[in-house]
């Protein structure tokens, strides 16, 4: 198991929480949550080693279009890059409805 | 919370939407999420998730084993109304570990029955609905998921003294191991043709008695075997429905609606001892002949 945390600067004001996504195999699970503070927080729990780059290049891309101060937690089950951006804009999309 | 895309009459061009319909144009079940599928059983905007993802009560085993917990830990609790009574729905997501139990999930399903119960001796009558598709106890948490499995079971026999359970098998896992003895206690079994039921897994069976006992990699096998069809055909599923929205809710609320059973299933005792005690193991059965002697009509 390997847990990886990166903080993000963020400005807006995250209407309400999401969940989306399930840890299935090549899959995860996303929890969004708004936060007080002017930063997001992402916490990645993965059972595949060794990835922490690939994690930041996917959500550096991620945050050069969404600056919610939320906290992102997310449950990996070896998902790849792909499915990461999408469970991610699939959260952001369900935390604004 | 997305449902599937429903595919009207109008976008698909069929003039008679009384005609039946085709796989593509029907409202899949089995293509819903754990949590979708307990959500499309409930009336409308009638129900909460109790433990969800965000109250995170996870398994605290799978991380010192190298695996992700889930936040939910793959059980998921909703309490609402179907056809305006109190029932509570209790779902498997087959795609996390296999849909298996844990202590967690476990723990989750039995407070749920046992709320429910507590429910019933308060008069408010409530009913239980189990999605199980589920390959059964976790076997990265394997005696505390069959502790659990004891004590669902133990939840459920009073539960099912004050009110109906339904369990359905949808598929594609199928509902096997501690599990399946949890769906043969229920008050109403509900299949479609994809799902499964038996004790022992296909893999577990050829695990332990080799490929000749049994071909884990033969599906018409296996199908002809657990299949909903098969498992209907000879009484041991109470209803057989298409993997379809609208009539896996329309079964499930009909079987609600009937109540606690007269007689369960599994106080048919003498039916069953009599009926393994008649056939000859001397000759190898196949399912058809099986279908034959265990007749549905000669199940009650």
């Amino acid at each position: 198991m390997e847990t990886l945390e990166f903080k993000f600067s963020a400005k807006s004001k995250v209407k309400g929480r999401a969940h989306v996504g399930v840890v299935g195999s090549g899959d995860l699970e996303v929890l969004l949550e708004p936060v007080e503070a002017k930063e997001a927080r992402v916490r990645i729990r993965t059972s595949v080693l060794g990835f922490s780059e690939q994690w930041k290049a996917v959500l550096d891309r991620f945050f050069m279009n969404y600056d919610g101060a939320a906290s992102i937690e997310i449950n990996d089950a070896g998902a790849t890059p792909g499915v990461v951006s999408l469970r991610l804009a699939q959260a952001v999309e369900a935390s604004e409805q | 919370m997305t449902s599937g895309t429903k595919v009207s009459p109008e976008d698909t061009g069929t003039a008679n939407p009384t005609q039946p319909q085709s796989s593509t144009q029907r409202d899949s079940f089995i293509e819903l999420n754990g949590r979708e599928r307990a959500i499309a059983l409930f009336d409308q905007n009638s129900w909460r998730e109790l433990l969800g993802p965000f109250d995170r009560i996870e398994s605290p085993w799978l991380m010192p084993q190298n695996v992700t917990p889930e936040a939910d830990d793959g059980c998921i609790i909703i309490k609402g109304k179907i056809d305006g009574a109190s029932t509570v729905v209790i779902s498997m997501e087959s795609a996390f570990q296999g849909g298996s139990l844990g202590e967690v999930s476990g723990a989750k399903i039995c407070a749920a029955l046992d709320l429910a119960c507590r429910d019933n001796e308060n008069g408010i009558k409530t009913s239980a609905v189990l999605l199980l598709e589920t390959g059964g106890v976790r076997l990265t948490e394997a005696n505390l998921g069959l502790a659990a499995v004891a004590e669902i079971i133990s939840s459920l026999l009073s539960l099912r003294k004050q009110a109906p359970i339904v369990c359905l098998s949808a598929g594609t896992v199928g509902c096997f191991g501690g599990m399946s003895l949890v769906a043969a206690l229920s008050s109403y079994m509900v299949m479609t043709v994809e799902g499964r039921l038996g004790l022992n897994g296909p893999e577990v069976i050829e695990q332990e008695h080799g490929v000749e006992e049994f071909d884990s990699s033969d599906r018409a096998l296996i199908w002809a075997i657990d299949g909903g069809e098969q498992r209907y055909a000879t009484g041991l599923a109470d209803v057989l429905v298409k993997d379809d929205v609208g009539e896996i809710r329309a079964a499930v609320k009909a079987l609600l609606k009937k109540g606690v059973p007269s007689t369960n299933r599994s106080e048919q005792v003498e039916l069953y001892r009599n009926r393994i005690a008649a056939l000859n193991t001397a000759t190898q059965w196949d399912p058809a002949d099986l279908r034959k002697t265990w007749n549905r009509e000669n199940s009650k």
